[in-house]
Order: C-alpha cells, then sequence, then structure tokens
C-alpha cells in the first residue's frame, strides 16, 4: 500500500488514499476503542481464508434470555439461594424484542412456566415440556454460541470446519460451498458455510424443532433458518451475527449480534461438560426401584 | 433398544469365539505397508491425515481359539474365515427360539455391512502384540476391584433379566455417556466412522458414535493436572515421522469409564495414527497397566477412507433415548409380576 501511495503514475487515486487513510487514523488515533467497534482489521491467513481456529466464548447473558433481563432468582430459592439466580442482561435481538406471532409469543410464556417440568414416561409427549439445557440435550443453533462455555473452531484445508461446544460436548461440522441437501432434521442443524470476504458465512437448515433459545422459553420450529455470519474484527474478537427466519413463529426475521472473545489463557483447552449424569435423576429417577430413604414414593412403579 | 442390541450382539461375539473351522497351519506373514506412496502434507507442513475414515471389520481382537495359532490366512481360508465371522454377527439365521429371531431381526437394522468383512490383510486377530493375538492373561485383582466388578456382574445380570434397579445400573453406552468414541477405538455395530479435522498445531478426531470431539494439541504442552479427569482422557499428541502419536490420560474412575476397567491410576494408552496410502490409515494402540494385564499389548485396525459423498450426520443418543424408560418401566412392570433375577453362576 505504501508504495502505491507514493507512485506518481495515478495521483488522484494516491490523493484519495491518502484522505481516506488520514480519515482512518484520525478517527482511531489516540483513542481507546469504542465499545463494538473496531479499525478496520485483515484476520491473519491459513489456505487463504481468515485463520478463525482458536478457543471462542460469549459473554453476553443471553442463555438466560435473549432479551431485556432483570436478575432473577433461581426456579428454587428456597434450596439453591443465589446458587440458581440468573444476571441481567441486555437484549442481543436487534430491536430489542423477538417478533412473535400472537399465539407464539403466548407458547414462549407458556414454555417459561413449565421449563423446569419434565415427563418422559409417555414417548410422544417426551420432548414436550422443558428447556432441553436441563436436559442436557444438544443446544442447536444459535443457542450453543452463547451457552457460558467456551466453543473451539477447528478449521484446516479442508472443506469442512468443525465447531466444538464444550456444553454436552456437542459438535457441529460446516460444510463449505455444499450443495447437497440435509438427510434428516437434527438437533444442530445442517450447516454450510461460504467466505464473504473476511466473513464466514454459514447457512444452517433441517433442525429438530425442540430447541430453545434460551431459558425464557423462546423457541421455533421446524422451519427454523439460521443464516450466521462470523466476522473477525481483531486477533482477539470475532463479531457474531445470526439472522433467524421461521414463518410458522416468527411475523419478520429477526436478528442478534453479539462479540466472541478469545480465551487467552496459557495452554486452553475445551473441558468436558457431559451432562447426562447430571440431568438422570429428573429424567429417570421416579423408575427407580425404590423410593430412596426419606423421599416420598413418587410413581416408582409406573 | 439397547438393551437387545447388547444382548444379542454379546451372544453373537461368543459365538464368533468358539464356533470356527480349524485351517491349516500357514507361515506368518506380517502385515505390508506400502512404501512408495507419498504422504500429502497440509499447508502449515503436518502429514495429512483429514478425511471420513471407517474402522468397521469382522476381524476379532482377539484370535479365536479354533485358528490355533495362525495369524494370517490364504485367500481360501479367509474366505472361509469371513464367512463363518459373519454368520455369526448377522441375524440371517435361524438357528435360535423366536425371541432370539425377532432380536437378530432387529439388529439387522443396524449393521454397518463394512462390519461383515475381515481385513484386507486376512489376519485372525485385530491384535499384534503378542504374536498369539490374544489378550495377556490378567494379574490378580485387588480387593476392591473385584468387589466392583462383582458388583457390575451382579448388575449386568439384573439388566440381561430386564430388572434394572435403576438408571444408574444400565452401562454407559445404555446411557449415551460414552460409547466407542473413548479410545481405543474398536468396531461395532454401527458408526464405525471418524472424521479426522487437522488445523496448526492440533489433530482433532469427531467420531460419529455420539458427538464428542478429541481435540489434540500437538504443541508439548502438559497433560491437565492429575485430579482434573474426564471421560475421554487427555490427549496430546506429537508426529514422530509421517505417524501421529496420542498419549491419553486423566481417564474418570468410574467403573466402566476405562477401557476394560483396567486401573485409571496406571492405565496408559497410546495410539499411532499412519497413512499408509490414499486410502488407509494403520491405528495402532498400545495398552498397558500393570495392575490389569500381565504385559503391555497392541493391536492394529485398518481404517479406510469413506467415500467423500458419504458423509457423517449427526448422531443424537441421549436426546431420544426412549430405550431407557422403556428398560425401567418394564423392570417395575416385572417386579410387580414377582418376576425375579435367575441366578447368576459366579465366572471361574
Amino acid at each position: 500500500m505504501r508504495s502505491r501511495i507514493g507512485s506518481a503514475l495515478i495521483p488522484v487515486g494516491s490523493i484519495a488514499a491518502l484522505v481516506v487513510l488520514w480519515l482512518v487514523v484520525t478517527a482511531t488515533a489516540g483513542q481507546a476503542p469504542t465499545a463494538g467497534r473496531f479499525p478496520s482489521y485483515r484476520a491473519p491467513r491459513l489456505a487463504s481464508h481468515p485463520d478463525l481456529n482458536g478457543v471462542w466464548q460469549a459473554f453476553v447473558t443471553a442463555n438466560w434470555d435473549v432479551q431485556d433481563h432483570d436478575a432473577q432468582p433461581g426456579p428454587h430459592p428456597e434450596l439453591m439461594g443465589a446458587y440458581g439466580a440468573g444476571p441481567a442482561g441486555q437484549s442481543i435481538v436487534e430491536g430489542g424484542e423477538i417478533p412473535y406471532q400472537p399465539w407464539a409469543l403466548a407458547k414462549k410464556k407458556e414454555n417459561f412456566e413449565k421449563r423446569m417440568m419434565v415427563d418422559v414416561t409417555d414417548d410422544k409427549k417426551w420432548h414436550d415440556l422443558g428447556d432441553p439445557e436441563m436436559k442436557c440435550y444438544m443446544p442447536g443453533v444459535p443457542r450453543a454460541t452463547y451457552m457460558p462455555f467456551p466453543f473451539q473452531i477447528v478449521q484446516g484445508s479442508s472443506d469442512y470446519i468443525l465447531i466444538a461446544y464444550e456444553f454436552a460436548s456437542t459438535t457441529r461440522i460446516i460444510r463449505m460451498n455444499w450443495k447437497i441437501e440435509a438427510p434428516a432434521d437434527s438437533w444442530m442443524g445442517w450447516s454450510r458455510g461460504r467466505w464473504e470476504g473476511d466473513t464466514l458465512v454459514v447457512d444452517v437448515t433441517d433442525f429438530r424443532e425442540q430447541t430453545w433459545f434460551d431459558r425464557a422459553g423462546d423457541f421455533h420450529s421446524d422451519a427454523l433458518h439460521v443464516v450466521e455470519r462470523y466476522t473477525p474484527v481483531s486477533l482477539y474478537h470475532i463479531k457474531y451475527e445470526a439472522t433467524i427466519e421461521d414463518p410458522k413463529v416468527f411475523t419478520r426475521p429477526w436478528k442478534i449480534s453479539f462479540p466472541l472473545y478469545r480465551r487467552m489463557e496459557d495452554h486452553i483447552q475445551l473441558l468436558e461438560f457431559k451432562c447426562v449424569p447430571f440431568t438422570e435423576e429428573l429424567l429417570y429417577g421416579r423408575l427407580r426401584k425404590q423410593p430412596r430413604a426419606g423421599e416420598p414414593s413418587s410413581g416408582g412403579s409406573r | 433398544m439397547s438393551r437387545r442390541f447388547e444382548s444379542s450382539v454379546g451372544a453373537a461375539l461368543a459365538a464368533a469365539i468358539v464356533s470356527f473351522p480349524a485351517l491349516a497351519g500357514q507361515a506368518p506373514k506380517a502385515p505390508a505397508i506400502a512404501t512408495t506412496w507419498a504422504v500429502p502434507h497440509t499447508p502449515w507442513g503436518d502429514p495429512d491425515l483429514q478425511g471420513v475414515w471407517n474402522d468397521a471389520t469382522s476381524t476379532p481382537l482377539a484370535r479365536p481359539g479354533g485358528v490355533s495359532d495362525k495369524p494370517v490366512l490364504t485367500d481360501e481360508e479367509a474366505a472361509d474365515f469371513q464367512r463363518e465371522l459373519a454368520y455369526n454377527l448377522t441375524r440371517d439365521r435361524r438357528d435360535g427360539g423366536p425371541q432370539v429371531d425377532v432380536n437378530r431381526a432387529y439388529n439387522e437394522h443396524w449393521m454397518d455391512a463394512r462390519r461383515l468383512t475381515i481385513t484386507k490383510d486376512h489376519r485372525t486377530s485385530l491384535i499384534i502384540d503378542p504374536p498369539d493375538g490374544k489378550i495377556p492373561p490378567l494379574v490378580p485383582l485387588s480387593p476392591e476391584r473385584q468387589q466392583a466388578r462383582a458388583a457390575q456382574a451382579d448388575a449386568a445380570a439384573r439388566f440381561a433379566a430386564g430388572l434394572p434397579d435403576n438408571h444408574l445400573e444400565l452401562s454407559l453406552p445404555v446411557r449415551c455417556i460414552i460409547r466407542t468414541d473413548s479410545p481405543p477405538y474398536l468396531p461395532t455395530i454401527y458408526n464405525n466412522d471418524f472424521q479426522i479435522f487437522q488445523s496448526p498445531g492440533y489433530v482433532t478426531i469427531a467420531p460419529e458414535m455420539i458427538h464428542s470431539a478429541r481435540i489434540i494439541p500437538l504443541d508439548g504442552r502438559p497433560h491437565l493436572g492429575s485430579t482434573l479427569r474426564q471421560w475421554l482422557g487427555d490427549s496430546r499428541g506429537h508426529w514422530q515421522g509421517n505417524t501421529l502419536v496420542v498419549e491419553t490420560s486423566n481417564f474418570r474412575t468410574d467403573q466402566g469409564a476405562i477401557f476394560q476397567d483396567a486401573d485409571p491410576a496406571t492405565f496408559r494408552i497410546t495410539e499411532r495414527f499412519t497413512r499408509v496410502d490414499a486410502q488407509t490409515i494403520h491405528y495402532e494402540f498400545t495398552v498397558e497397566d500393570p495392575h490389569t494385564w500381565t504385559k503391555p499389548w497392541t493391536a492394529m485396525i485398518p481404517w479406510t477412507r469413506i467415500d467423500p459423498a458419504e458423509q457423517m450426520y449427526e448422531y443424537a443418543c441421549h436426546e431420544d433415548n426412549y430405550d431407557i424408560v422403556h428398560l425401567l418401566q418394564g423392570a417395575r412392570i416385572r417386579e410387580k409380576k414377582g418376576e425375579t433375577v435367575p441366578k447368576r453362576i459366579p465366572a471361574r
């Protein structure tokens, strides 16, 4: 760039470039960066694409509620005290509110009321009640991105990018420039990616309908379509945006965005949060042979 | 589903070990490794293992008794061996009662067709060391471990009788906690695919079974602190020429969490991944544990590249584990009807 600016062959372009450079320099020099705004950045390359490898984590509190929310007590404060409480947070939804159809808003409220309820005794109603997170199910997209756990992007030179999430040891494979349609619905959806400049754009379709967006009961149908955009804005930050479309549930597509932060600890690595053992008693405890000492019988012989 | 599948597969494997046509002795032949083929490299210079690979084979881990000490078979013998193993692994036979027949028919749905062929090198066992192809004898177990194994055997007997007391008596695979995604990787009835991803400083293996990924750092970092334990352990890798060498420690101590219930305090596993041609990785693992086996032992399983059009898909296990509820509901109903667990004849 420097040599082009110094060239006498295209003086008009050079002056324009200098003016642009001057504007950028004066806009950023000597200032602390404004939250959410970054000077223009070109990510390091890997096999000619921006290198997104790393362990990343969101620090929004959207897993409790993607919309504005006060700090809140947990569902059983008499048992859990402040342990179960949730932090306050600002909406990650553009415009603040999810554009629900009226029936769907009512359903969301019902989901929230019944978020701690579980009934697995009837296969057909297995997924009707309760937050899937509580049952240790794969969290779907975009929820996996803002769970309070890190995830790792594994990007190499093949046609695949792997994202491994610590929560429930969930993984998803992003197939780059892929034409083939999904063979079946899945919890993490069918992810097909492409590069748009420095942005990794991932088109995610063919979801199971049972995942939720948060503990507040925000939900979708099997018509969910998510388009994610991962844009590196510094060596340590990715701007994450997702457009969420579901004509069965929402009146229009809506968008969320928040930054992802690179985990910088020495030797950072994903650990295991294999949560199945943490939810089994809730799911299957009623089917034990004997009620345990001190507990009332609750249909152990159903 | 899982109970029926496991019990009938177990029976099939047991059958595979006892019924085998005797074959004439042959001079042992070491598996040949191609030498002319040049390993491709990633842009950052590591040997390239990326792709989707399948490790299914009917060749048993340990050499079946009937083959005597012959490690490698002729073409004709191999065809017999393969036919016999396939016969014992599939349901396409009518030598059991109606219930056995139904179980086998059910399992047909799950059977990976690749699971019905022996390794191309016509070996009679996946174990290559010791040379007899068998798991070395066990050392005497401590009283605590003996007790734990006995308790597990009792739980397994209740499970087999359809009378498990509770979900904790079901095996880790039935509970969808770990299946064949924990090292060492051994072929099983289905989901024998592994996708290998590479990035600078890492090799990552995503087994199709459940949906975990083993992200293996290659930067020489130390293992996790010894009190931090994981279901899949903690893996560290390095390149030895074209071979990826992976050492894994920090396994959890739960019964059933570690391979053949070796002692987590002393168990060591080393895996070696070598791409020997465009279509094949040789996957070799060595396990040792002076508290379990009298000496270390090694197995080699060829991984075959599968057509890129044949993709690996999400395998949700726990999310729709209706079976665990059916098993427990069934057990409570059987109890009410007064059914009891048949007395178990103690092994040995």
